[in-house]
């Protein structure tokens, strides 16, 4: 590559950089700028404040977005923990077995994965009032894990496919036990994958908002995104534009952080074989 | 938005070869698969199948919560109300706008940024990746104010900083008309959802050959000949795959619709249109006909791609 050459994949980086990050450093900006100043045009707030985010976090709106948000971290990780067990079960017969109702599991977590959400919502609607799931943690997990669930089949058993399972053999002819050869040999094999899992799993339970909106109607289960989405509707403050902004940095943090820590596994769970013919 | 990946091609054989005749070894490996696969398709069933069955049968009745005592078998009544409707064809068509647009969009732009991460030098392409991920992991109501915000009328920077642009001005009003409306919902969407596509783009550039691209070169094809007969046909499971998912997903379009407009001024989606019949209108019998026509619309969608555009999943998983 001559140096010209070079500049220029350089510069098309750096635009990706700003592509990337443009949007949440406006929010970012947004949620720091104190109500006089919201609407003076500018990106940038002048004279920082955290006015916002003491708003919702001890102040006014804080109970609209405290209880969303211990409602969102508990129903993700519930319905994320779920899935992973089940999905590490039906990914290991996947990969590991030879059973002819393979290809249909694998068929049917493809079909629930384009399926529409909304479709699910309108008969859960109903049957949740009638049996008393609606409104609940339960009434939202049960949903969750047809988002989940699939993409858990998928991504698991491409990672144990990739398992020289043998090794587990290797190792009982060297004397382990079973256990031993599992737990030593097979569960380290096998972590990074139930664990890249779980954090594609939990990024979509996160980003829910169609279950979120339509199954609670209360700080008993509602979590944030649909908070959020009614913070605009019917607020209760003047201009709720920096507290939503405040509220939107604070639920994008968690996900930054675990992009951060984990990129090359999420891409590699992302992309994993699906395009290798 | 929802998002899906294919897992890899099939390295290993399976552990035991199958006989001719079924062995008691097969016959009990066949037993634990089920035993061990058994509850998360019970499970993806449940939460899937037994719902859009129980749509088909409310579809079928005359009932809103409000008045629930009214209940009444109608048959296909709803079907003829929701199709002789202008509010259900206008809402598939800002449907069909929306994921036309943004998926054309995101597969050229997505193609771009794969390009760059496949040439940046190995140092930077952790930075690219990870910044590459973000919008990706943001919650999709996040980015839907982030977008609202930056073209509302009075707290946005568009409008000052665009302002030198032909037709904006500091009073241009966004989310007053349709097309504009719709035009900042597309931008968010293409934001959000253009680096899965790249990302799936870029492992399907590094299935390419680079015999093949050498050999191009040494034949002397130019950079366009090269990516139009080397390239582009070795990435095709790829950019099939990258499509497929996207279109459907895009198809679904809901939550910038309800944050940005709440369907106003035209921009209702159908997934919007069952919502608001079902959950605001508690017309449980109609919104249910129109979460049944979604429903047989994504099918057909699927469909389509997979017998239209010869998309095989199976082999893509090297199962073939």
């Amino acid at each position: 590559m001559t140096s010209k050459e070079k500049t220029w994949w350089g510069v098309a980086g750096v635009a990706i950089v700003i592509y990337a990050l443009f949007p949440i450093a406006w929010i970012v900006s947004l949620s720091f700028k104190a109500p006089s100043a919201l609407n003076n045009g500018n990106f940038l707030p002048g004279a920082p404040t955290w006015e916002n985010y003491s708003l919702i976090l001890t102040g006014g709106a804080s109970d609209l977005f405290l209880p969303a948000l211990r409602n969102s971290f508990g129903i993700c990780l519930i319905a994320t923990a779920i899935s992973c067990l089940l999905a590490m079960f039906a990914a290991y017969a996947i990969a590991r077995l030879d059973f002819p109702g393979k290809k249909f599991i694998l068929g049917t977590a493809l079909a629930v994965a384009i399926f529409p959400v909304i479709s699910i919502v309108t008969p859960l609607f109903n049957l949740w009032r009638n049996i008393g799931l609606y409104d609940t943690w339960p009434g939202l997990i049960i949903p969750y894990l047809s988002l989940t669930l699939p993409i858990s089949i998928w991504t698991m058993s491409a990672f144990f496919r990739e398992i020289p399972w043998e090794m587990e053999q290797a190792a009982q002819v060297d004397g382990a036990t079973t256990w031993q050869a599992f737990r030593k040999v097979i569960v380290p094999l096998a972590a990074p994958g139930v664990f890249t899992t779980a954090i594609i799993a939990f990024f979509i339970a996160w980003n829910d908002f169609v279950y979120g909106i339509s199954l609670t109607s209360t700080e008993a289960a509602r979590p944030v995104p649909a908070a959020l989405g009614l913070f605009s509707g019917a607020s209760q403050f003047e201009d709720p534009t920096g507290a939503i902004s405040a509220a939107a940095v604070i639920v994008t943090i968690p996900v930054i952080v675990l992009v951060l820590l984990f990129q090359r596994r999420i891409v590699a769970g992302l992309t994993n074989g699906a395009v290798k013919g | 938005m929802s998002t899906t990946t294919l897992p890899p091609a099939e390295k290993t054989q399976p552990v035991s070869a199958p006989d001719a005749k079924t062995s008691d070894r097969a016959k009990s490996e066949r037993k634990l698969g089920w035993l061990l696969a058994g509850p998360a398709l019970a499970v993806m069933l449940l939460v899937t199948a037994y719902p859009i069955a129980q749509a088909v049968y409310d579809s079928l009745f005359d009932f809103r919560l409000t008045d629930p005592d009214n209940r009444s078998f109608t048959g296909l009544s709803n079907y003829g109300v929701i199709l002789s409707d202008w509010l259900w064809w206008r809402s598939l068509l800002v449907t069909g706008f929306i994921t036309l647009v943004t998926v054309a969009v995101e597969l050229v732009l997505g193609f771009a940024l794969a390009m760059v991460m496949a040439k940046a030098l190995s140092t930077i392409r952790p930075v690219l990746r990870a910044a590459i991920l973000i919008p990706y992991a943001v919650i999709t109501v996040v980015s839907a104010f982030a977008w609202q915000f930056a073209f509302d009328i009075q707290t946005g920077f568009v409008n000052s900083w665009f302002g030198w642009l032909p037709g904006i001005s500091g009073d241009t009003d966004w989310f007053g008309g349709t097309w504009t409306s719709l035009l900042v919902i597309c931008l968010a969407e293409i934001w959000k959802t253009t680096p899965f596509i790249s990302l799936l783009l870029l492992a399907g550039l590094a299935q390419v050959p680079e015999v093949l691209q050498e050999a191009a070169k040494v034949d002397g094809a130019s950079w366009w000949q090269r990516m139009r007969k080397v390239t582009l046909p070795n990435m095709k499971a790829a950019i099939m795959v990258a499509l497929l998912f996207r279109t459907l997903d895009a198809f679904r379009v809901f939550d910038s619709i309800f944050i940005m407009t709440g369907g106003a001024n035209a921009t209702e989606s159908v997934s919007f249109l069952a919502y608001r019949q079902t959950i605001s209108r508690l017309e449980i019998g109609l919104g249910s006909a129109v979460s049944v026509l979604l429903f047989l619309a994504v099918v057909f969608i699927a469909m389509s791609f997979i017998k239209g555009f010869k998309v095989d999943l199976s082999q893509s998983r090297g199962e073939g």
